[in-house]
This record gives structure tokens, sequence and C-alpha cells, in this order.
């Protein structure tokens, strides 16, 4: 029954999602602008294989905006239209009602990728090459699911705090920056790198890359997940917590 | 049989803050001490004006609002500790437009619900159609909810609240801003869960509501019941009194204030009616206050001024406006 809501929850939010079409354009629009001056920058003496490199990289991060975004403004939003309290007050535990919505968030930054893989192949001429269509097929939603997952995570602390989604502002670029999206990681300081490594985004991006040109994606793949597995656990944890937190503080709705 | 709802002491503060620069935090006491009990299959109305406190009631009944202090059970179980029990049984409707995901249909809303709520899936398609055909709304399931009026998003809101056939529900104001006809429609409808053998909790500031519906009336106000009993036993309070009705242009708050002194007056409402103003005047049966109302409205500009029997809305009057007094049984 679990994962039947699970589902169907997800189809659900991936269709309310959908017909937001503020939320499908900035999806679309931003990873288009900075994989556009990515592929500017690149371009004159680029290697074999950067341009696709750079719309991957692009593309993964319009999925990290559309979680942030999505799973932050969705608990406000669910709040401001009056559902939150729905969702609370639904019998399941909460993480189950809350994980589709997220996951779902994560599932609209597919356009990011998509658009910025088009733009680039056709504005761009950007190879398609996929050295692993397979893996790739399997990285990229493992790569999803993780992030839903992180999402939960921070969805958890938007439960409680009615302003909370402006702190998620504050996080794009560091974890754009952190996981290697923007530029690589071997050009930043040091102490990066460990920040890197437990979010999953990083594991995301070098597993798709993998597939994308030539290796071994499964340990990145495998380790993606793990972190998708430890947000989720650390995510229910906090939302129990918060959930009831919320019900103390009157926290669930505006008035 | 223990009551199917049973609120005992039940208190809510809330903490809000004002200021921008200098925060002070502030306390404000929502509910101070409700109890009631609903027997299986009353219909029982909380009556109240805006802020009384009868949303927050429903709200720690229903497991949103953890309560400062009391305790409140449904089907015997606490609705803290046994939140979980407590939501697979009770179905819920908030008054006004919110609470429905707007950008899709009722049909996909109600599926949704329908899941979180643990229909079966076999069972969901006939369940929905049987509540979209009781509210009303089977022709245009298929249409965006944004594009609803008010009284269609009412009539979801309960179906929504019905989808799992819940034996308890929970109603708050659910006829809030809806045209006449609407709101006779949804009465119709509530006064037919009634008859499906559901105890109902009914929210509402409409007297009229409530006294052709509730089978017992709590009377809310400031965050306590002052009056609890038939809605025969609440016309009865003032069935024998006598109210006097001034018309006024302009009239000071020292002045309205002396005429809760006089003797036998119990209550003193102003109304505002168009240009002027109307003083509503209610004193005990044998009483004659005219005179002395108007020798305090001295220097006041008046108008019209008739002497008329109490109706029901004038003992809904009386209790909302003036201090508590003891709890009828």
């Amino acid at each position: 029954m679990t994962l039947r809501l699970l589902w169907m929850g997800w189809l659900f939010h991936l269709k309310t999602l959908s017909n937001s079409l503020f939320f499908v354009l900035v999806s679309v629009l931003q990873p288009v602008i900075f994989a556009s001056i990515a592929f500017f920058m690149v371009e004159s003496g680029s290697r074999s294989g950067t341009l696709l490199y750079v719309a991957l990289g692009a593309g993964l991060m319009g999925i990290w905006s559309a979680t942030l975004f999505g799973s932050g403004g969705a608990i406000q939003w669910q709040r401001w239209q009056g559902t939150l309290e729905l969702m609370v007050g639904a019998p399941p535990p909460f993480v189950a009602v809350l994980l589709p919505l997220t996951v779902a968030t994560a599932t609209i930054g597919i356009y990011s990728v998509v658009a910025t893989l088009v733009w680039g192949r056709v504005f761009f001429g950007a190879p398609l090459d996929f050295v692993h269509p397979l893996e790739l097929a399997v990285a990229l939603p493992a790569t999803i699911l993780s992030l839903g997952m992180l999402g939960l995570l921070l969805a958890s602390t938007f439960v409680l705090y009615r302003n909370a989604n402006a702190f998620s502002n504050l996080l794009e670029y560091p974890v754009w920056l952190a996981t290697g999206l923007l530029v690589p990681l071997a050009l930043l300081p040091g102490w990066v790198a460990p920040i890197g490594w437990v979010l999953s985004p990083t594991w995301g991006m070098r597993a798709i890359r993998e597939s994308a040109f030539g290796g071994n994606p499964w340990p990145e793949i495998a380790l993606c997940l793990g972190l998708g597995a430890v947000y989720l656990g650390l995510g229910a944890l906090a939302l129990g917590n918060f959930e009831r937190l919320a019900r103390s503080r009157a926290t669930l709705s505006l008035t | 049989m223990p009551p199917v709802v049973e609120a005992i002491d039940l208190h809510r503060t809330y903490r809000t803050t004002t200021g921008t620069f200098r925060r002070r935090s502030l306390e404000v006491e929502a509910v101070r001490g409700v109890s009631f009990a609903i027997e299986e299959g009353e219909l029982f109305g909380l009556l109240g004006p805006n802020g009384a406190g009868k949303t927050t009631t429903i709200k720690m009944l229903i497991t949103l609002l953890i309560p400062t202090a009391g305790q409140a059970l449904v089907l015997g179980h606490d609705v803290v500790d046994d939140a979980h029990w407590v939501r697979e049984r009770i179905g819920y409707v908030f008054g006004g437009d919110r609470g429905l995901y707007e950008r899709l249909s009722a049909l996909d809303n109600l599926r949704y619900f329908a899941e979180l709520y643990g229909v079966e899936p076999r069972r969901q398609r006939a369940r929905i159609g049987e509540l979209l055909e009781l509210v009303g709304l089977e022709s245009r399931e298929k249409e965006r909810v944004e594009g609803y009026s008010r009284g269609m998003r009412q009539r979801l809101h309960i179906a929504r609240g019905l989808l799992h056939d819940p034996p308890v529900l929970f109603l708050d104001e659910p006829t809030i801003g809806v045209d006449p006809v609407g709101a006779r429609e949804l009465r119709q409808t509530i006064f037919g869960l009634k008859a499906a053998g559901k105890t109902v909790l009914l929210t509402t500031h409409y007297m009229f509501e409530a006294d052709a519906l509730c089978d017992r009336i709590a009377v809310v106000t400031r965050g306590k019941i002052v009056a609890e009993g038939t809605p025969r036993d609440l016309k009865a309070r003032v069935s024998d009194g006598v109210v006097v009705e001034i018309e006024v242009y302009g009239i000071e708050n020292g002045k309205v204030e002396s005429l809760r002194a006089i003797d036998g007056v119990t209550s003193v409402a102003v109304e505002d009616r168009d240009q002027a103003q109307v003083v509503v005047v209610q004193a005990e049966a044998g009483r004659e206050p005219t005179h002395d109302v108007l020798a305090r409205l001295d220097g006041v500009s008046l108008g019209r001024v008739t002497t008329r029997e109490p109706t029901l809305e004038d003992a809904y009057v009386a209790l909302v406006t003036e201090e508590p007094v003891a709890v009828d049984g």
C-alpha cells in the first residue's frame, strides 16, 4: 500500500508541478542560460566531449535548483493553499506523504537536462554520443531519487519554519560549487571536496559523466543511492519531530 | 456508551510577536477551558463569532494542533497520543477557498486523497462517483478546480472529507461565503450525513444554520463556552424578555456602557445600518427599559425607537456580547 501511495503521490505531484508554467519555465530557462555561457567559454579551445560535459553539468544544476526551489517552495505553497494541514492530517506517516512531492520536484529537473542537451546540440553542435546509454538510464533516475531524498531532508525544516524557504535560496550556488557541477572540484580549495562527498549530486554527476564518456559508473551510482538512503533516514527522523513541533507551535497553516 | 467526541477542559495558547525592531513576544489564549461531549449520531454545533476559538477547538480535535492543556478524545482515543488511529476514522472539512489543488481537476483531487486515506483501489472509482453525485459535481469533475465557484469548492471539500466513509465528521464553517441557494444545498447535504448515522461537529457563526441543523449547540465566545443546550433551550433563555431598538446618529462608547448599568438590562449591542447605528437593548421579562435608555442617551441624535419581542438571534447576540454566564444543561 505504501509503495502504491509513493507511486501515485509522485504522479500526482508531477502533474501538479508540470501544470505550473512558471516552475517549468524556470527549470528550462535557467540551465539553458548557464549552459550557453559555459558553451561560449569553452567553445574555442575545447577538447573532445567538453561541450557534452558542459551540457550535462548545466542540466544537473537545473535538477538541483528544481529540487531546492521545489521542495522549499512546494511546502510554502502547500501551506499557502491550505493543503499542508491535509497532508499532515492524513493517516499515513508524513514522510510517505511528503517524499513523493520532493522526488517529483527533483524529477521536474529532467526538463533541465533535456533542455540543455537539445540546446547544446542545436546551437553549439554538442555531440550526444553516450558511451554507456544503459548505465546513463540508471544513473539519471538514481540521481533524481537521491536528490528527492535530499529535498525531503530540507523540506522537513520548511514544515516547521514558515519562512525557511528563503534560506533555500542561499544553498543554490554553494552546492553547485561544492559538487563540481559548475567547475571541476580540482580547481577549488582542498577543504571544499569533503563537503562535496556528503552531497549526492557530486556522485550523481560523476555517475552520469562516467556513463556518458566511458568508465564504470556503478560505484558512484551506489554512493549516490546510499547517501539518498541516509538523507531519507535523517529526513524521516526530522519530520517526525518537526511535525509534532509544528502542531505544537501552530505553524502548519498561515493563520 | 462513551461519547464519540469529548473535549475536557481544552486550552490552547498561541505565541506571537509584535514590532519590527523591538520585537515583543505575546501570548494569546484562543481557547480557555472548553468542555463538551458529543454522542453517537448527534449533530453538535459550535456557534460563535469570528475569533471565538471554534476553529482552534476543531483543529485540536482533528489532531492538527496540540492542546496547551486539557484532553480531547475521539471514539475514546486521545487525539495527541493516538493521532494516527484517530486520523483514520475522522473526516474534516474547512470552509473557504483553500485546501484544494487548484491546477488539477476535482477528479484528480479526489483520486489523490482517496490514496491518502487508504480507499481500496478497486473501490475508488465507484466511491468517487457516488460522492460526486452526492455533492452534485458529477458533470464538472474533469474541470480544473481554479475555475470553480466557492459553492462548488465547498461541495468538493465535503466529498473529500467523506472519501473513506468516516464515522465522525468535523465541518468548520462549511457554508461561509457561499450564496444563499448554494448554502441551502450544502445544509441539505449536511442533514443527509446526520440521517446516514454520522456523528457531526459543525462550527458556524450563523444562528439560523445551527438552529436548522443541530441537535445541540454550544455557544463559544472569547475561547469559552457560555451556553450549551438544544436550540429550544437557547431560545427559552430570552423568549420572555423584551428588546428595544433605538436608531442613533453617532454614539460614544461611554454612553453604550452606561446603558449596560440599567437595572434589568441583560445585553447591549450596536449595529451599523446604512448611515445610522442601531442600539439593541435586551431586558428581562417584565421590565420596560425604554424610558431609562432614552434618559441615558440624552444629547445623542436619535431616530426611530421600537420595542419588540426577542428572537433567537437576540439570544445569540446576548450570549456573545455579554460577560460569560453559568452554563445551562
